[in-house]
Protein backbone atom coordinates (compact mmCIF):
# COMPACT_ATOMS: atom_id res chain seq x y z
CA UNK A 1 0.00 0.00 0.00
CA UNK A 2 1.60 3.45 -0.95
CA UNK A 3 1.92 5.67 2.58
CA UNK A 4 -0.13 8.24 3.46
CA UNK A 5 0.06 11.48 4.04
CA UNK A 6 -0.10 11.08 7.80
CA UNK A 7 3.20 8.51 7.21
CA UNK A 8 4.95 10.77 5.38
CA UNK A 9 4.68 13.28 7.71
CA UNK A 10 8.80 14.10 9.30
CA UNK A 11 9.69 16.71 12.50
CA UNK A 12 12.46 19.29 12.18
CA UNK A 13 15.27 16.70 13.08
CA UNK A 14 14.82 15.69 9.49
CA UNK A 15 15.33 19.16 7.93
CA UNK A 16 18.28 20.26 10.38
CA UNK A 17 20.54 20.20 7.75
CA UNK A 18 18.11 22.61 5.80
CA UNK A 19 18.20 24.78 8.57
CA UNK A 20 21.57 24.97 9.10
CA UNK A 21 22.39 26.11 5.87
CA UNK A 22 19.93 29.11 5.69
CA UNK A 23 20.63 30.47 9.35
CA UNK A 24 23.84 29.05 9.94
CA UNK A 25 23.09 27.12 13.12
CA UNK A 26 21.72 23.99 14.14
CA UNK A 27 18.47 25.65 15.32
CA UNK A 28 16.54 22.03 16.11
CA UNK A 29 17.37 22.72 19.89
CA UNK A 30 15.91 25.81 19.70
CA UNK A 31 12.64 27.03 21.49
CA UNK A 32 9.97 28.69 19.03
CA UNK A 33 6.45 30.50 19.67
CA UNK A 34 4.25 29.28 17.51
CA UNK A 35 1.95 32.66 15.92
CA UNK A 36 -1.30 31.29 16.15
CA UNK A 37 -1.37 29.09 19.44
CA UNK A 38 1.46 30.73 21.51
CA UNK A 39 3.11 27.23 22.17
CA UNK A 40 6.65 27.13 22.84
CA UNK A 41 8.45 23.94 21.44
CA UNK A 42 11.59 22.75 20.28
CA UNK A 43 11.68 23.71 16.31
CA UNK A 44 12.62 20.05 16.40
CA UNK A 45 9.08 18.83 17.89
CA UNK A 46 7.49 20.84 13.95
CA UNK A 47 5.88 18.61 12.03
CA UNK A 48 7.75 18.44 8.83
CA UNK A 49 6.21 18.35 5.30
CA UNK A 50 9.11 17.17 3.21
CA UNK A 51 7.07 15.28 0.10
CA UNK A 52 6.31 18.75 -1.68
CA UNK A 53 7.94 21.30 -3.86
CA UNK A 54 9.21 22.92 -0.57
CA UNK A 55 9.39 22.23 2.96
CA UNK A 56 6.62 23.19 5.62
CA UNK A 57 7.37 23.27 9.39
CA UNK A 58 4.12 23.58 11.25
CA UNK A 59 3.38 23.44 14.95
CA UNK A 60 2.70 20.21 16.49
CA UNK A 61 -0.04 21.32 18.56
CA UNK A 62 -2.44 23.34 16.09
CA UNK A 63 -0.84 22.59 12.31
CA UNK A 64 0.03 26.33 12.16
CA UNK A 65 3.02 27.50 10.13
CA UNK A 66 6.12 28.09 11.43
CA UNK A 67 8.75 28.22 9.02
CA UNK A 68 7.68 27.98 4.96
CA UNK A 69 10.97 27.11 2.38
CA UNK A 70 11.42 26.60 -1.09
CA UNK A 71 14.56 25.87 -2.66
CA UNK A 72 15.51 27.42 -6.24
CA UNK A 73 18.24 27.42 -8.55
CA UNK A 74 18.74 31.08 -7.07
CA UNK A 75 19.22 29.71 -2.94
CA UNK A 76 16.29 28.72 -0.52
CA UNK A 77 13.60 31.67 0.13
CA UNK A 78 11.57 31.11 3.32
CA UNK A 79 8.74 32.77 5.43
CA UNK A 80 9.12 32.47 8.83
CA UNK A 81 6.38 33.04 11.57
CA UNK A 82 7.95 31.14 13.99
CA UNK A 83 8.98 33.80 17.05
CA UNK A 84 12.79 32.75 17.77
CA UNK A 85 13.83 35.54 20.28
CA UNK A 86 14.01 37.79 17.37
CA UNK A 87 16.57 35.56 15.82
CA UNK A 88 16.33 35.06 12.00
CA UNK A 89 14.37 37.74 9.78
CA UNK A 90 11.05 37.00 8.81
CA UNK A 91 11.34 36.27 5.14
CA UNK A 92 14.85 35.93 3.24
CA UNK B 1 34.85 25.08 -4.94
CA UNK B 2 35.79 24.56 -8.33
CA UNK B 3 34.33 21.74 -10.38
CA UNK B 4 31.85 19.63 -9.06
CA UNK B 5 32.25 16.25 -7.43
CA UNK B 6 30.31 13.44 -9.58
CA UNK B 7 29.34 10.58 -7.65
CA UNK B 8 31.03 7.01 -9.07
CA UNK B 9 28.13 5.52 -10.57
CA UNK B 10 25.12 7.76 -9.96
CA UNK B 11 22.80 8.09 -13.00
CA UNK B 12 19.43 9.85 -11.18
CA UNK B 13 16.81 9.00 -13.02
CA UNK B 14 16.50 6.79 -16.15
CA UNK B 15 16.18 9.14 -19.71
CA UNK B 16 12.67 8.57 -20.71
CA UNK B 17 12.34 6.19 -23.29
CA UNK B 18 9.81 3.70 -25.40
CA UNK B 19 6.17 5.00 -26.92
CA UNK B 20 5.54 7.34 -23.96
CA UNK B 21 9.24 9.35 -24.41
CA UNK B 22 7.28 12.32 -26.18
CA UNK B 23 4.72 12.77 -23.53
CA UNK B 24 6.96 13.46 -20.71
CA UNK B 25 8.23 16.85 -20.36
CA UNK B 26 11.52 18.19 -20.38
CA UNK B 27 13.37 17.52 -17.10
CA UNK B 28 10.49 15.00 -15.82
CA UNK B 29 10.35 10.86 -15.33
CA UNK B 30 7.65 8.83 -15.60
CA UNK B 31 6.39 7.19 -12.39
CA UNK B 32 3.50 4.38 -12.31
CA UNK B 33 2.63 5.47 -8.83
CA UNK B 34 0.50 8.31 -7.73
CA UNK B 35 3.02 9.75 -4.87
CA UNK B 36 0.93 12.45 -2.17
CA UNK B 37 2.71 15.73 -1.76
CA UNK B 38 1.57 17.49 0.80
CA UNK B 39 2.27 20.97 2.25
CA UNK B 40 -0.06 20.10 5.36
CA UNK B 41 -2.27 17.79 7.32
CA UNK B 42 -5.02 16.11 5.16
CA UNK B 43 -8.10 18.15 6.45
CA UNK B 44 -10.76 16.32 7.40
CA UNK B 45 -13.79 17.49 5.60
CA UNK B 46 -17.44 17.40 6.35
CA UNK B 47 -19.85 16.96 3.29
CA UNK B 48 -22.55 18.19 5.54
CA UNK B 49 -20.86 21.64 5.85
CA UNK B 50 -18.53 21.30 2.52
CA UNK B 51 -19.20 24.75 0.33
CA UNK B 52 -17.70 25.68 -3.36
CA UNK B 53 -17.51 29.52 -4.18
CA UNK B 54 -17.27 31.72 -6.88
CA UNK B 55 -16.29 34.60 -5.50
CA UNK B 56 -14.32 38.63 -6.10
CA UNK B 57 -14.62 39.92 -9.38
CA UNK B 58 -17.76 38.86 -10.47
CA UNK B 59 -21.50 40.21 -10.56
CA UNK B 60 -22.73 37.73 -7.77
CA UNK B 61 -20.58 35.37 -5.39
CA UNK B 62 -22.06 31.68 -6.15
CA UNK B 63 -22.01 28.86 -3.87
CA UNK B 64 -22.60 25.44 -3.73
CA UNK B 65 -23.09 22.72 -1.42
CA UNK B 66 -22.22 19.19 -2.01
CA UNK B 67 -25.55 17.78 -3.31
CA UNK B 68 -25.97 20.83 -5.04
CA UNK B 69 -22.22 20.34 -6.73
CA UNK B 70 -23.37 17.18 -7.24
CA UNK B 71 -25.93 17.73 -9.53
CA UNK B 72 -24.12 19.95 -11.83
CA UNK B 73 -23.26 18.19 -15.40
CA UNK B 74 -19.73 16.88 -14.94
CA UNK B 75 -17.22 14.78 -17.28
CA UNK B 76 -15.08 12.38 -17.35
CA UNK B 77 -11.45 13.62 -18.44
CA UNK B 78 -7.84 11.34 -19.12
CA UNK B 79 -4.90 13.52 -18.89
CA UNK B 80 -1.13 13.22 -18.38
CA UNK B 81 0.02 15.30 -15.03
CA UNK B 82 3.67 16.79 -14.05
CA UNK B 83 5.19 17.69 -10.69
CA UNK B 84 7.51 20.16 -10.65
CA UNK B 85 9.14 17.79 -8.32
CA UNK B 86 9.94 15.91 -11.32
CA UNK B 87 7.51 13.08 -11.66
CA UNK B 88 4.77 12.52 -14.68
CA UNK B 89 1.92 10.42 -14.61
CA UNK B 90 -0.03 9.72 -17.75
CA UNK B 91 -3.44 8.72 -18.54
CA UNK B 92 -5.07 9.68 -14.96
CA UNK B 93 -8.57 9.98 -14.70
CA UNK B 94 -10.24 12.18 -13.10
CA UNK B 95 -14.81 13.19 -13.13
CA UNK B 96 -15.77 16.41 -12.22
CA UNK B 97 -16.95 20.09 -13.41
CA UNK B 98 -15.20 22.11 -15.80
CA UNK B 99 -14.57 25.77 -14.92
CA UNK B 100 -16.50 26.89 -17.97
CA UNK B 101 -19.59 25.05 -16.13
CA UNK B 102 -18.75 26.83 -12.93
CA UNK B 103 -18.17 30.03 -14.50
CA UNK B 104 -21.58 30.35 -16.45
CA UNK B 105 -23.18 30.67 -13.05
CA UNK B 106 -22.13 34.69 -12.38
CA UNK B 107 -20.60 36.83 -14.72
CA UNK B 108 -17.27 37.95 -14.44
CA UNK B 109 -16.14 41.67 -14.06
CA UNK B 110 -14.69 43.40 -16.77
CA UNK B 111 -11.65 43.52 -15.15
CA UNK B 112 -11.49 39.60 -14.03
CA UNK B 113 -7.99 38.19 -15.03
CA UNK B 114 -6.77 35.78 -12.14
CA UNK B 115 -7.94 33.47 -9.79
CA UNK B 116 -6.69 32.34 -6.72
CA UNK B 117 -7.80 28.89 -5.89
CA UNK B 118 -9.04 28.84 -1.76
CA UNK B 119 -8.68 25.54 -0.08
CA UNK B 120 -9.65 24.00 3.40
CA UNK B 121 -6.65 23.74 5.26
CA UNK B 122 -5.23 27.53 3.72
CA UNK B 123 -2.92 26.25 0.65
CA UNK B 124 -3.65 28.93 -2.27
CA UNK B 125 -2.17 29.21 -6.19
CA UNK B 126 -2.56 31.59 -8.59
CA UNK B 127 -3.50 31.19 -12.63
CA UNK B 128 -4.34 33.89 -15.25
CA UNK B 129 -7.91 33.66 -15.77
CA UNK B 130 -7.40 32.40 -19.79
CA UNK B 131 -5.35 29.00 -18.10
CA UNK B 132 -8.35 28.24 -16.62
CA UNK B 133 -10.85 28.27 -19.34
CA UNK B 134 -12.25 26.42 -22.45
CA UNK B 135 -11.54 23.05 -20.57
CA UNK B 136 -8.38 23.40 -19.41
CA UNK B 137 -9.19 23.39 -15.63
CA UNK B 138 -12.15 21.38 -13.60
CA UNK B 139 -13.15 20.70 -9.65
CA UNK B 140 -12.38 17.24 -9.57
CA UNK B 141 -14.05 14.65 -7.12
CA UNK B 142 -13.43 11.42 -8.36
CA UNK B 143 -10.37 10.04 -9.45
CA UNK B 144 -9.98 6.45 -11.51
CA UNK B 145 -13.54 6.02 -11.06
CA UNK B 146 -13.82 6.08 -7.18
CA UNK B 147 -14.58 8.82 -4.90
CA UNK B 148 -10.99 11.36 -4.91
CA UNK B 149 -9.28 9.91 -1.43
CA UNK B 150 -8.66 12.53 1.19
CA UNK B 151 -4.72 12.63 0.47
CA UNK B 152 -5.02 13.32 -3.48
CA UNK B 153 -7.63 16.11 -2.61
CA UNK B 154 -10.89 14.75 -2.04
CA UNK B 155 -13.74 15.75 -1.51
CA UNK B 156 -12.38 18.27 -4.42
CA UNK B 157 -9.72 19.51 -6.35
CA UNK B 158 -8.74 21.74 -8.86
CA UNK B 159 -7.06 19.75 -12.08
CA UNK B 160 -5.45 22.17 -14.20
CA UNK B 161 -3.36 19.27 -16.14
CA UNK B 162 -1.25 21.66 -18.56
CA UNK B 163 0.49 23.39 -15.72
CA UNK B 164 2.77 21.69 -12.93
CA UNK B 165 0.61 19.95 -10.38
CA UNK B 166 0.72 22.16 -7.86
CA UNK B 167 -1.94 24.55 -9.21
CA UNK B 168 -4.11 21.39 -8.83
CA UNK B 169 -4.80 22.45 -5.74
CA UNK B 170 -6.40 20.01 -3.39
CA UNK B 171 -9.34 20.07 -0.95
CA UNK B 172 -10.31 23.32 -3.13
CA UNK B 173 -13.43 25.54 -1.67
CA UNK B 174 -13.79 28.13 -3.98
CA UNK B 175 -12.01 30.38 -6.48
CA UNK B 176 -11.72 34.23 -6.02
CA UNK B 177 -11.50 36.08 -9.41
CA UNK B 178 -9.23 39.18 -9.26
CA UNK B 179 -8.48 42.26 -11.37
CA UNK B 180 -4.38 41.93 -10.16
CA UNK B 181 -2.17 38.74 -9.88
CA UNK B 182 -1.75 37.48 -6.34
CA UNK B 183 1.07 34.91 -5.77
CA UNK B 184 -0.17 32.00 -3.52
CA UNK B 185 1.47 29.40 -1.16
CA UNK B 186 4.47 28.05 -3.95
CA UNK B 187 4.29 31.01 -6.37
CA UNK B 188 5.45 33.37 -3.13
CA UNK B 189 8.34 31.53 -2.42
CA UNK B 190 10.07 31.70 -5.87
CA UNK B 191 8.16 28.83 -8.27
CA UNK B 192 6.92 30.51 -11.43
CA UNK B 193 3.56 32.63 -11.76
CA UNK B 194 2.71 30.58 -14.84
CA UNK B 195 4.18 26.78 -14.72
CA UNK B 196 4.00 25.41 -17.72
CA UNK B 197 6.15 22.11 -18.10
CA UNK B 198 6.38 22.22 -21.70
CA UNK B 199 8.48 25.31 -21.32
CA UNK B 200 9.86 24.31 -17.69
CA UNK B 201 8.34 27.05 -16.34
CA UNK B 202 9.27 26.05 -12.16
CA UNK B 203 10.73 29.01 -10.83
CA UNK B 204 9.76 32.19 -11.03
CA UNK B 205 12.49 33.77 -14.18
CA UNK B 206 12.17 30.77 -16.07
CA UNK B 207 11.49 31.73 -19.76
CA UNK C 1 38.62 22.57 9.87
CA UNK C 2 35.55 21.43 8.67
CA UNK C 3 32.30 22.52 10.18
CA UNK C 4 29.56 20.76 10.20
CA UNK C 5 27.53 22.31 7.24
CA UNK C 6 30.32 21.85 4.51
CA UNK C 7 30.40 18.98 2.51
CA UNK C 8 32.99 16.71 2.51
CA UNK C 9 34.29 13.52 0.64
CA UNK C 10 33.86 10.69 3.27
CA UNK C 11 35.39 7.45 1.84
CA UNK C 12 33.84 4.20 1.82
CA UNK C 13 36.08 1.70 4.19
CA UNK C 14 33.98 -1.00 5.44
CA UNK C 15 30.25 -2.29 3.96
CA UNK C 16 28.33 -5.03 6.46
CA UNK C 17 25.61 -6.37 5.90
CA UNK C 18 22.93 -6.24 8.91
CA UNK C 19 20.04 -8.16 7.52
CA UNK C 20 18.56 -8.22 3.77
CA UNK C 21 17.64 -5.09 4.03
CA UNK C 22 19.86 -3.26 5.27
CA UNK C 23 23.05 -2.52 5.90
CA UNK C 24 25.72 -0.16 7.47
CA UNK C 25 28.52 1.61 5.89
CA UNK C 26 32.10 2.79 7.40
CA UNK C 27 32.83 6.20 6.01
CA UNK C 28 36.60 7.68 6.88
CA UNK C 29 36.23 11.48 7.61
CA UNK C 30 39.07 13.64 6.80
CA UNK C 31 37.12 16.39 8.46
CA UNK C 32 35.89 14.08 11.11
CA UNK C 33 34.55 16.00 14.22
CA UNK C 34 33.19 14.02 17.70
CA UNK C 35 29.23 13.72 17.12
CA UNK C 36 26.87 13.39 19.70
CA UNK C 37 24.94 10.16 20.28
CA UNK C 38 21.86 10.52 18.18
CA UNK C 39 22.61 12.83 15.41
CA UNK C 40 22.64 12.51 12.00
CA UNK C 41 24.89 13.04 8.61
CA UNK C 42 23.58 13.99 4.99
CA UNK C 43 24.80 12.31 1.80
CA UNK C 44 24.91 13.67 -1.04
CA UNK C 45 25.04 11.73 -4.71
CA UNK C 46 25.51 13.87 -7.83
CA UNK C 47 25.31 12.90 -11.33
CA UNK C 48 27.43 13.85 -14.55
CA UNK C 49 24.28 15.73 -15.69
CA UNK C 50 24.72 17.46 -12.33
CA UNK C 51 21.45 15.78 -10.67
CA UNK C 52 21.41 15.83 -7.18
CA UNK C 53 20.07 13.30 -4.65
CA UNK C 54 20.59 13.91 -0.99
CA UNK C 55 19.17 12.14 2.23
CA UNK C 56 19.78 12.07 6.00
CA UNK C 57 21.02 9.09 7.85
CA UNK C 58 21.66 8.82 12.14
CA UNK C 59 24.95 8.10 12.92
CA UNK C 60 25.14 4.49 14.18
CA UNK C 61 28.15 4.53 15.61
CA UNK C 62 29.64 6.13 18.95
CA UNK C 63 31.30 9.21 19.33
CA UNK C 64 34.19 7.60 20.94
CA UNK C 65 35.26 5.80 17.38
CA UNK C 66 37.44 8.64 15.85
CA UNK C 67 38.30 9.81 12.21
CA UNK C 68 34.90 7.85 11.26
CA UNK C 69 31.37 6.51 11.37
CA UNK C 70 28.97 4.44 10.58
CA UNK C 71 25.95 4.99 8.94
CA UNK C 72 23.30 2.17 8.75
CA UNK C 73 21.06 2.63 6.12
CA UNK C 74 17.72 0.68 4.88
CA UNK C 75 17.17 -0.48 1.37
CA UNK C 76 14.03 1.76 0.54
CA UNK C 77 12.12 0.13 -2.38
CA UNK C 78 12.23 3.07 -5.10
CA UNK C 79 14.85 4.97 -2.70
CA UNK C 80 17.42 7.41 -5.11
CA UNK C 81 19.61 7.12 -2.10
CA UNK C 82 19.46 4.27 -0.43
CA UNK C 83 19.26 1.37 -2.95
CA UNK C 84 22.23 3.20 -5.09
CA UNK C 85 24.03 2.49 -1.36
CA UNK C 86 22.71 -0.46 -1.26
CA UNK C 87 23.71 -1.66 -4.88
CA UNK C 88 26.31 0.24 -6.52
CA UNK C 89 28.67 1.54 -3.60
CA UNK C 90 31.40 -0.42 -3.04
CA UNK C 91 34.39 0.11 -0.77
CA UNK C 92 37.07 2.58 -1.99
CA UNK C 93 34.34 4.75 -3.26
CA UNK C 94 33.98 8.39 -2.41
CA UNK C 95 30.81 10.26 -0.90
CA UNK C 96 29.95 13.49 -0.23
CA UNK C 97 28.59 13.62 3.68
CA UNK C 98 27.58 16.76 5.73
CA UNK C 99 27.45 16.68 9.42
CA UNK C 100 27.19 15.99 12.21
CA UNK C 101 23.55 17.68 12.73
CA UNK C 102 20.90 17.55 14.96
CA UNK C 103 21.00 19.59 18.84
CA UNK C 104 17.86 17.90 19.96
CA UNK C 105 17.59 14.22 19.61
CA UNK C 106 20.94 13.33 21.46
CA UNK C 107 22.25 11.65 24.35
CA UNK C 108 25.28 11.84 26.76
CA UNK C 109 26.07 10.03 29.27
CA UNK C 110 26.15 12.88 31.73
CA UNK C 111 22.15 13.25 31.12
CA UNK C 112 21.98 9.97 33.08
CA UNK C 113 18.30 8.90 32.94
CA UNK C 114 16.94 5.97 33.26
CA UNK C 115 17.25 6.09 30.09
CA UNK C 116 14.06 4.12 27.97
CA UNK C 117 14.64 3.63 24.51
CA UNK C 118 11.70 2.94 21.70
CA UNK C 119 12.80 1.95 18.21
CA UNK C 120 10.45 0.69 14.98
CA UNK C 121 12.73 -0.77 12.38
CA UNK C 122 15.58 1.45 11.20
CA UNK C 123 14.51 4.13 14.20
CA UNK C 124 17.05 1.74 16.21
CA UNK C 125 19.70 3.67 14.52
CA UNK C 126 20.45 6.79 16.05
CA UNK C 127 19.68 4.39 19.64
CA UNK C 128 22.29 2.16 18.71
CA UNK C 129 24.55 5.23 18.86
CA UNK C 130 23.42 6.20 22.27
CA UNK C 131 23.64 2.47 23.91
CA UNK C 132 26.94 2.01 21.83
CA UNK C 133 28.58 5.64 23.62
CA UNK C 134 26.98 4.42 26.95
CA UNK C 135 29.00 1.37 26.76
CA UNK C 136 31.93 3.01 25.46
CA UNK C 137 31.75 5.35 28.77
CA UNK C 138 31.26 2.68 31.03
CA UNK C 139 27.85 4.15 32.22
CA UNK C 140 25.68 2.41 34.07
CA UNK C 141 22.62 4.69 33.71
CA UNK C 142 19.89 2.33 34.05
CA UNK C 143 18.44 1.72 30.57
CA UNK C 144 15.95 -0.06 28.82
CA UNK C 145 14.83 -0.30 24.68
CA UNK C 146 11.69 -1.73 23.46
CA UNK C 147 12.73 -2.46 19.93
CA UNK C 148 9.83 -3.21 17.26
CA UNK C 149 10.33 -5.57 14.16
CA UNK C 150 8.75 -7.33 11.89
CA UNK C 151 10.32 -10.88 12.03
CA UNK C 152 13.13 -11.68 13.77
CA UNK C 153 15.33 -11.96 10.77
CA UNK C 154 14.60 -8.46 10.19
CA UNK C 155 16.18 -7.08 13.90
CA UNK C 156 18.90 -4.99 13.29
CA UNK C 157 21.84 -5.47 15.55
CA UNK C 158 20.58 -8.13 17.07
CA UNK C 159 23.21 -10.13 18.02
CA UNK C 160 25.53 -6.90 19.75
CA UNK C 161 22.14 -5.78 21.82
CA UNK C 162 22.33 -9.86 23.10
CA UNK C 163 25.76 -9.08 23.77
CA UNK C 164 25.09 -5.86 25.55
CA UNK C 165 22.58 -7.33 27.72
CA UNK C 166 24.57 -9.87 28.68
CA UNK C 167 27.27 -7.53 30.03
CA UNK C 168 24.69 -7.35 32.59
CA UNK C 169 25.09 -4.01 33.69
CA UNK C 170 21.89 -2.34 33.66
CA UNK C 171 20.50 -2.96 30.44
CA UNK C 172 17.69 -4.76 29.40
CA UNK C 173 16.04 -5.41 25.83
CA UNK C 174 12.83 -5.84 25.09
CA UNK C 175 11.79 -7.31 21.30
CA UNK C 176 8.36 -7.29 19.41
CA UNK C 177 7.95 -9.13 16.52
CA UNK C 178 4.91 -7.81 14.70
CA UNK C 179 4.45 -9.94 11.18
CA UNK C 180 5.90 -13.51 12.13
CA UNK C 181 8.13 -15.21 14.93
CA UNK C 182 10.11 -17.98 15.34
CA UNK C 183 9.16 -21.25 17.11
CA UNK C 184 9.66 -20.67 20.61
CA UNK C 185 10.02 -17.45 20.46
CA UNK C 186 8.80 -15.60 24.28
CA UNK C 187 9.06 -11.53 23.53
CA UNK C 188 6.43 -9.83 22.84
CA UNK C 189 4.33 -10.38 19.68
CA UNK C 190 2.09 -7.49 18.70
CA UNK C 191 2.10 -3.75 17.23
CA UNK C 192 3.82 -1.37 20.58
CA UNK C 193 0.40 -0.19 22.47
CA UNK C 194 -0.46 0.99 25.88
CA UNK C 195 -0.29 -2.29 27.90
CA UNK C 196 3.13 -3.07 26.04
CA UNK C 197 4.66 0.06 26.57
CA UNK C 198 3.09 -0.02 30.67
CA UNK C 199 5.10 -2.78 31.26
CA UNK C 200 8.25 -1.83 30.04
CA UNK C 201 8.40 1.33 31.53
CA UNK C 202 6.85 1.07 34.93
CA UNK C 203 10.33 0.13 36.45
CA UNK C 204 11.55 3.73 35.19
CA UNK C 205 8.29 5.64 36.04
CA UNK C 206 7.96 9.05 35.34
CA UNK C 207 11.94 9.67 35.76
CA UNK C 208 12.62 8.13 32.72
CA UNK C 209 14.13 10.52 29.83
CA UNK C 210 12.77 8.54 26.68
CA UNK C 211 13.82 8.68 23.11
CA UNK C 212 11.52 7.30 20.93
CA UNK C 213 12.63 7.04 16.95
CA UNK C 214 11.15 5.08 13.55
CA UNK C 215 8.18 5.41 11.01
CA UNK C 216 5.94 7.88 11.99
CA UNK C 217 2.99 6.53 13.29
CA UNK C 218 5.01 4.12 15.58
CA UNK C 219 6.57 7.41 17.14
CA UNK C 220 3.55 9.01 17.68
CA UNK C 221 1.42 6.12 19.16
CA UNK C 222 4.19 5.17 21.55
CA UNK C 223 4.65 8.95 22.74
CA UNK C 224 1.02 9.31 23.19
CA UNK C 225 0.97 6.07 24.92
CA UNK C 226 3.79 6.73 27.33
CA UNK C 227 1.80 10.46 27.97
CA UNK C 228 -1.34 8.56 28.65
CA UNK C 229 0.82 6.74 31.44
CA UNK C 230 1.88 10.15 33.02
CA UNK C 231 5.45 10.72 31.48
CA UNK C 232 5.70 14.04 30.86
CA UNK C 233 6.31 15.24 27.57
CA UNK C 234 9.46 17.44 28.49
CA UNK C 235 11.35 14.01 28.90
CA UNK C 236 10.39 12.33 26.03
CA UNK C 237 11.84 13.38 22.33
CA UNK C 238 10.79 12.22 18.98
CA UNK C 239 12.20 11.77 15.70
CA UNK C 240 10.39 10.59 12.87
CA UNK C 241 11.44 8.14 10.34
CA UNK C 242 10.01 8.01 6.83
CA UNK C 243 8.04 5.29 5.64
CA UNK C 244 10.37 1.96 5.33
CA UNK C 245 10.07 -0.32 2.22
CA UNK C 246 6.83 -2.39 2.72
Amino acid sequence: MDPTNADLVLDGNAVAGVLAEIFGDDLTAVLGTCPDCGKRAELATCRAYTHAPGIVLRCSACDGVQLRIAWTPRGYRYEARVQVDGRFPASG
Amino acid sequence: MGERFVTRGFTGHPQPAGPAKDRIPPGQHLVSDFPVLSAGPTPRIDLRTWEFSIEGAVRQPVKWSWDEFRALPAQEFVVDISCVTTWTKLDTRWRGVSVDVLLEHTELAPDARFLTALCYGGYTTNLPLPDALNGQAFVAYEYDGQPLPPDHGGPARLVVPHLYFWKSAKWVRGLRLMADDREGFWESLGYNNHGDPWKEERYSGDS
Amino acid sequence: MTTALEWQLATVTAIRAETAKVKSFTFALPGWTRHRAGQHYDIRLTAPDGYRAQRSYSIASEPERTGEIDLTIERVEGGEVSVFMHEVVAVGDRIEVRGPIGGYFVWEADMAGPLLLVAGGSGIVPLMSMLRHRAATGSTVPARILYSSRTYDDVIYRDELDRLKAAGDSFEVFHTLTRAQPAGWTGFARRIDGRMLSDISQAFGAKALTFICGPTPLVESAANGLLELGLKAERIKTERFGPSGK
